[in-house]
């Protein structure tokens, strides 16, 4: 139908990339701080490196009034029913942000505790590498995501993105 | 030989298996059933005046006989000295005495000895697991058990 | 009418209320849970649950050689990683009857000095955010950043650095640390002054952390509490004056001491001991043997890199102590460092960068260091070595069967008694004071639960 109207389709088009640059700029984040990565996110989100400047300085400790999960720290397996809760009590759409090579996968983590990457429990949009990761590798994250959620990617870790270590 | 094994010597000559010093640290290895009374003398004496429980931990070997070893460190403050028991407990029904009613530091360090070694203590007021969920089965720090068996909440995602 | 309200309205029934805070709460600095049962805002009874950043550091510690073990102590208190080294070398150290050099000594004493201020600077900073005070957080932050900047410098890494090498360091300080180090103590003491201005008479922070949360000595000591919280109440344990390492007793500091141990004393005990830090820091610096350095013909410091490429040109002669680094990234573990910094055992320590790269003996050293089965290996023993956590007493345990594979590492969380005795010093508080008394414990995940 759209395709036989050009009008309307190019209106649609629009529409969509005007409610990405929109959403793309006001995250509300809700940090799942459970390890070291969380001094990393601290700093990232304190004035040196200041995440405000990307639109996502308001962390929301709410899920349901939160639009990024950003997983923060070695998730185990006596945590993963938390995640794996919070994450359900997101709104859609919602996006999941991998943060510290242990989120991606268990890193060297290999044992009888920890979940080998939140990827096995929910779905992730985008990988932040790095043990942990600097505070640079973590606002190039941020734009990836920015630029996936502009693209109008719905979440649900339709394609994986990672940041450039 | 320092005051504390003189001491400890002196008094619960049957009770020890061993004692000396090594690394510069004191220890004594003691009938796992006399191990409250020993720790109250080190606590009580005033020539001794252990009054921190600093750690209880546990160490297996599986293939001595007995299987166990909990560790128990102690360390007193007014007189500034140290002191490690070690208690042998046998592998097929391991069963220590609680340090609880002494010191009620040793709840959570004797929780996890359980949670990890599988190691009971008579008395404990509430011997759960701590750092390990219900349902887990086994005790992660006993050699027999492999480092990367995981046993998850939530089942894998596809 | 409102009389008649009044007289109809029953009085207000007071069922006791469970409430969970956690594992993922706002004031939550980390991941723990307490149940918590309320009567009307009263706390009647808490209950904590703890392990779920249980990582399985004693477990992995087996699996690995000693070496192996040092990345896992980065991660136990991510917040001063490199007490925690420090902390598992030293129990490796006394295991193999190593004496540390006296330089090595000192870069320790000054690292885990450095490391203390980032971790009083993160506790004062996260508790006072949850008390509202963001921008003290902010201030703080700043502070631990410019204090992160030198840990980087030395080591390469901002949060995980393991540095710390048995028998050594993995490398002395690059040139201009001192100068710069000095700089930011400076700084920080700027970024103290403010906030001590900002909180410390502050009515509303003063009000909500002075008699609340109160811990009582016998209560400490019955739970073995060390650190600042058992010096909030008055007793004078710290590991560095009773059972001094490295060089502490060469070195003049305080120990600052509560008198009530409430919430607020641990925050002054905090804020004064980051003080002690710094000054202990100057003095190390002042104290500390000098090494060689590399130097042009006229004594005139110039760094490995430079040096190398002068050699490329040929400028070779009348270099006073002629060293060519093998690599620039490695700055600091060359041989005219590598040499005053570390052990000369060839058994324990890995031989120097440059000389691994250039001849065949130190390349065969290296590789029997790494190689499985060969390397490291203590004799046959136990051994606990305690240091001063930035929390308390951190103390390791390690049992060693002879072989390069450590038999069982035990670590001593500081934080582990303190959140056992967490439930009395919430009840009979209000809800509301759950925060600060929690945030005063300073508790670290992955050392609680390791």
């Amino acid at each position: 139908m759209a395709l036989n109207t050009p009008a309307g389709g190019f209106f649609a088009s629009r529409l969509d990339r005007m409610i990405g640059w929109a959403r793309k700029y006001s995250i509300f984040q809700y940090p799942f701080v459970t390890a070291c990565c969380g001094m990393e996110y601290m700093a990232t989100a304190c004035s040196h490196y200041d995440v405000d400047r990307f639109g996502a300085g308001m962390p929301r400790f709410s899920p349901r009034q939160a639009d990024v999960l950003f997983v923060v720290g070695t998730i185990s397996h006596k945590l993963a029913p938390t995640l794996k809760m919070i994450y359900d009590q997101m709104c859609e759409p919602k996006w999941v942000v991998a943060f510290g090579v242990c989120t991606c996968t268990g890193g060297f983590y290999d044992n009888y505790a920890t979940v080998m990457g939140i990827d096995t429990i929910i779905p992730v949009d985008v990988y932040i590498p790095g043990c942990p990761p600097r505070p640079e590798t973590v606002l190039d994250g941020l734009m990836k995501l920015q630029e996936k959620i502009q693209m109008g990617g719905g979440g649900q870790g339709s394609g994986n993105w990672a940041a450039d270590n | 030989m320092s005051v504390t094994l003189r001491k400890l010597k002196e008094n619960f000559g049957g009770a020890l298996f061993d004692l000396g010093s090594a690394f510069g640290d004191d220890f004594a290895v003691v009938h796992k059933d006399r191990i409250v009374e020993v720790s109250q003398a080190l606590r009580d004496d005033p020539d001794l005046r252990y009054n921190f429980l600093i750690d209880v931990t546990a160490v297996d070997y599986p293939q001595r006989r007995p299987r166990f070893e909990v560790v128990y460190h102690f360390f007193s403050l007014p007189l500034r000295h140290r002191v490690r028991l070690k208690a042998p407990v046998d592998g097929s029904d391991p069963e220590v005495p609680s340090l609880v009613p002494l010191w009620k530091g040793a709840d959570w360090f004797e929780r996890e000895v359980w949670d990890m070694f599988g190691i009971r203590f008579a008395g404990h007021p509430d011997l759960r697991r701590i750092l390990m969920y219900d349902g887990f089965e086994g005790h992660p720090l006993r050699k027999d058990y492999p480092v990367n068996r995981r046993q998850p909440r939530v089942g894998p995602r596809n | 009418m409102n009389d008649e309200l009044l007289e109809t309205s029953t009085p207000v029934a007071t069922n006791r209320m469970l409430l969970s805070f956690g594992p993922s709460h706002p004031a939550m600095h980390g991941t723990i849970k307490i149940d918590v049962e309320l009567d009307g805002e009263t706390v009647v009874d808490a209950k904590v649950e703890i392990g779920y950043l249980h990582r399985a550091f004693e477990k992995s510690c087996e699996q690995g050689n000693y070496m192996h073990s040092i990345p896992y102590t980065d991660r136990l208190n991510y917040v001063s990683p490199l007490i925690c080294n420090f902390g598992y070398a030293q129990a490796v150290e006394k295991l193999m009857g190593i004496e540390l050099t006296e330089r090595c000594k000192y870069i320790r004493v000054i690292l885990s000095e450095l490391s203390r201020i980032t971790d009083h600077l993160t506790c004062i900073g996260a508790s006072a955010m949850e008390l509202g005070a963001f921008s003290v957080f902010l201030y703080l932050i700043k502070a631990r950043e410019y204090v992160y900047e030198l840990i980087e410098d030395v080591t390469g890494a901002r949060v995980t650095v393991s540095f710390v090498r048995i028998g050594g360091v993995k490398a002395d300080f690059p040139q201009g640390f001192e100068e710069k180090t000095r700089a930011v103590l400076k700084k920080t003491r700027l970024v103290l002054d403010e906030v001590d201005r900002l909180l410390t008479k502050n009515r509303i922070f003063y009000d909500r952390m002075r008699d609340v949360g109160v811990c009582t000595r016998e209560l400490a000591i019955q739970y073995g509490i060390t650190g600042p919280f058992l010096r909030s109440c008055g007793v004078e344990y710290d590991v560095r004056k009773v059972t001094p390492y490295l060089v502490y007793d060469r070195l003049d500091f305080d120990v600052p001491l509560g008198e009530r141990g409430d919430n607020y004393d641990r925050y002054l005990c905090r804020m004064r001991e980051m003080e002690q830090s710094m000054r202990i820091i100057e003095q190390a610096f002042d104290r500390m043997p000098q090494g060689e350095i590399n130097a042009d013909f006229e004594e005139r410091p110039i760094p490995a890199a430079e040096m190398r490429d002068l050699s490329k040109f040929g400028v070779t002669e009348g270099l006073v102590r002629r060293q060519v680094a093998a690599e620039p990234t490695l700055s600091g573990s060359e041989r005219a460092f590598g040499n005053l910094v570390n052990i000369q055992n060839r058994k324990v320590i890995l031989p120097p960068k440059d000389e691994t790269y250039s001849n065949i003996e130190a390349l065969m050293n290296h590789f029997k260091m790494v190689m499985t089965g060969h390397g490291l290996r203590p004799p046959r023993g136990e051994a606990y070595a305690a240091v001063e956590g930035a929390n308390g007493e951190l103390g390791f345990f390690v049992v060693s069967d002879g072989t390069d594979r450590p038999y069982r590492v035990r670590c001593r969380p500081p934080c582990f008694p303190t959140m056992a005795a967490l439930p009395h010093l919430l009840i009979g508080y209000t809800v509301a004071d759950i925060v600060p008394t929690f945030g005063s414990v300073n508790m670290i995940g992955g050392e609680l639960d390791r």
